[in-house]
């Protein structure tokens, strides 16, 4: 496992601030996100990785009152420029979220969604083709193969989270960006999600925010510590974890505050 | 001693008990030490207890009393000497009775049968009596009932548990007088209904396609409702609805989704306002503006059978009055679809639109479904806009510019005007009356269920 990335990073952030109405929620946030590792964004709750998280892919656009400025870019490109269309964006940028949130819809219709949207599958069995390689790679094809029409809500809440990731990855996103994916689910489902994001490195570039430290540590190669809107540290999760360069950063690893 | 000053008597006694009430329960709250036990209840629970002690028993009383005391009366009255000479016709006994009984309250000051002067005397004494009977009764009632509860009144005495009861009590016959009339109202259609059916079998009624009801005629071939059934569905449940589902529905999708908090902030309350206009109000419009406009409209097309009161004209009134009802409940179950669905669609890269209808309006849909059950339900009672607008003649028609009838519009038809309750036409608009009612009544329990289960599902 390499610590320090050797290709160009996948998005990048420059100066990024985000106000809600007049609040200030995120404060000249710079960072680089690579394809082939997982980036964690710690922090106590309320830092603003979640909402930093959600510019990456616009999602921020739908709360009123949300304003993004800086500079984020997505290969190069600007993803808040004029001419960004951001329908595509997010077919590229996918999202998981905190809760896991299926369609009142079937196994099959959740999974195909994007797909069908986006107009992926010209034909029925290339569309089959699709959801069960996204089941799959998601790690819940054995589980599901064979009640593909039953509703995704009627999952356990591991399974449905899994879902969701098979949802985000059934339109093939560049990167994936995961909002807390197992703060709702117990340990067991956890470690499986966990697994699926081992797997799932280097084929997206995958961001996950977290307020399991433990997590991070085992899931991410780098890790961005966030606290009070800004970002404290950011390198090499096995720095951070073991000789952060930062104060603030030992205090909350060992858990002195947060 | 009149009914109202009894009450109020009674209330007076209440008081009288609360204070004194109150009073014993703060003497025992002192009397003991400070140090012991704190009482259980507060003295003015105490005081409540004796009071509603006072009053319930007596009041119940007085409730039976007045519903029996009359009874009585006409017995005492029969018993004496003077109705012995009262002749043996059922009817005439009753009428003269009565007329007695009026000439004894002061309610007419001369008789029409000459027979009834005899009786006013001995109705005066026992209508007196009874009502005597009833004040010393209530009176004991409610002094014994504050004695009884006030020797009860103890330092640990649990009045305010008890209290409490009373409140829950009267709280929920509160709320069952609303039921137990609708209770009465099905009861009272559901008689005079089936002395309808005595004279029109049901089937005639419900399958018939003639309906021209007539005075004095009982012959079942006039009573068809077929035709009323169908232009309460071609006016409610088809011309209102397709204009008030999509407008209502679009209506809801802009105000959950699109409108800024600003525009929402006016646009809504306005539209419930809608809501709230008389439907006479609307009527006028269905009668004066639309109906005749449609009907230029249909002779330009070269449409026969066109007439200014039409079943679009009515149709197109109600559903704009009805958009209303359809988007607050379309509104409603939008908003309930967490916005976590919306946000995972958007996620994906869905468009706002591809969202809402792939995902926010199947998600919302039963309880939109509900929402338009509602909607047929208020349309299918609707009257005022119907009275105005469609006209009176029972045509079995698909022309929406042509003239019909529906079932409100007959109830109103055949309960104005000169009627006489024995005749199967006045009977008629209580079969009416009760098909109305038990089809709204599925309508609204279907609507209701169905919005329930939705909503538990996401909660």
């Amino acid at each position: 496992m390499t610590t320090e990335p050797n290709t160009a990073p996948k998005m990048t952030a420059r100066g990024v601030n985000v106000f809600y109405g007049d609040k200030q929620a995120i404060d000249d946030v710079s960072i680089d996100v690579y394809r082939d590792h997982v980036t964690a964004f710690i922090g106590p709750s309320g830092c603003g990785k979640s909402t930093f998280l959600r510019t990456l892919n616009r999602m921020n656009d739908t709360v009123a009152g949300a304003r993004v400025t800086g500079d984020i870019r997505l290969d190069g490109e600007d993803i808040y420029a004029p001419e960004m269309d951001v329908v595509q964006l997010r077919a590229r940028v996918g999202m998981v979220f905190q809760k896991p949130n299926p369609f009142p819809k079937s196994i099959f219709d959740n999974v195909a969604y994007g797909p069908k949207i986006h107009g992926l599958a010209t034909s029925k069995s290339e569309l089959e083709g699709i959801v069960e390689s996204a089941l799959t790679r998601a790690g819940l094809w054995g589980e599901v193969k064979d009640r593909l029409q039953d509703s995704g809500t009627a999952l356990s809440g591991g399974q449905q989270q899994r879902l969701c990731i098979a949802r985000a990855i059934a339109v093939d996103p560049e990167t994936v960006l995961m909002d807390e994916p197992c703060s709702a689910l117990d340990p067991i489902a956890t470690a499986k999600i966990e697994e699926l994001i081992h797997e799932l490195r280097g084929r997206y570039a995958i961001v996950i925010v977290t307020h399991n430290m433990q997590q991070a540590a085992r899931v991410s190669q780098r890790t961005a510590f966030f606290h009070l809107g800004k970002i404290v540290e950011y390198g090499a999760t096995t720095d951070i974890f073991t000789n952060p360069r930062e104060e603030r950063t030992k205090d909350y690893i060992t858990g002195r505050y947060g | 001693m009149s009914g109202l000053a009894i009450v109020l008597m009674l209330f007076g006694l209440g008081l009288i008990a609360w204070l004194s009430g109150r009073a014993r329960a703060a003497q025992l709250e002192r009397v003991t030490p400070a140090a012991a036990v704190r009482p259980h209840s507060r003295p003015q629970y105490h005081g409540w207890y004796v009071a509603l002690w006072t009053i319930l028993p007596a009041l119940a009383f007085l409730s039976v009393w007045s519903a029996l005391s009359p009874g009585l009366a006409v017995q005492a009255v029969l018993a004496d000497p003077a109705a012995a000479s009262l002749p043996d016709n059922e009817f005439v006994r009753s009428a003269i009775i009565g007329e007695a009984r009026q000439l004894a309250t002061g309610q007419i000051a001369q008789g029409f049968n000459p027979q009834s002067a005899a009786l006013v005397e001995p109705f005066r004494t026992a209508i007196s009596r009874y009502s005597t009977i009833g004040v010393v009764i209530a009176l004991i009632l409610a002094f014994a009932g504050a004695a009884w509860s006030f020797t009860r009144l103890k330092r640990d005495f649990r009045a305010r548990t008890r209290v409490e009861r009373v409140v829950m009590l009267l709280l929920l016959a509160a709320s069952l007088v609303a039921i137990l009339t609708t209770f009465g109202i099905v009861f009272s259609l559901l008689f005079e209904s089936i002395r309808f059916f005595d004279r029109v079998p049901v089937t005639d009624f419900l399958f018939g396609t003639h309906w021209s009801p007539v005075s004095g005629n009982e012959d079942p071939d006039l009573f068809g409702a077929i035709p009323l059934f169908w232009g309460t569905i071609l006016i409610g449940a088809v011309i209102a609805m397709i204009v008030a589902i999509p407008l209502g529905l679009m209506t809801a999708i802009y105000l959950t989704q699109y409108a800024p908090a600003r525009v929402r902030s006016w646009l809504k309350p306005t539209i419930e306002v809608l809501a709230g206009v008389p439907t006479v109000v609307y009527g006028f419009f269905a009668a004066l503006t639309v109906g005749p406009a449609l009907r230029s409209l249909a002779d330009a097309l070269g449409i026969a059978g066109a007439s200014s009161d039409s079943a679009l004209a009515a149709g197109l009134v109600m559903g704009i009055m009805i958009i209303p009802l359809v988007s607050s409940m379309a509104d409603d179950s939008i908003a309930a679809v967490p916005s976590a669905m919306r946000d995972g669609s958007l996620a994906l890269g869905a468009t706002p639109s591809e969202t809402i209808r792939k995902v926010l309006i199947p998600a919302a849909l039963p309880g939109v479904m509900g929402g338009v059950l509602l909607a047929v339900s208020r349309a299918v009672g609707e009257t005022m806009i119907v009275v105005m607008a469609a006209g009176q003649s029972a045509n079995l028609t698909g022309n929406p510019f042509s003239s019909v009838t529906t079932v409100t519009v007959q109830i109103v038809k055949l309960m104005t005007g000169d009627q006489e309750f024995e005749s199967a036409k006045t009977l008629a608009a209580f079969a009416l009356g009760l098909v109305l009612f038990i089809v709204t009544l599925m309508l609204n329990i279907v609507a209701l269920r169905i919005v329930k289960r939705f909503r538990e599902s996401y909660e």
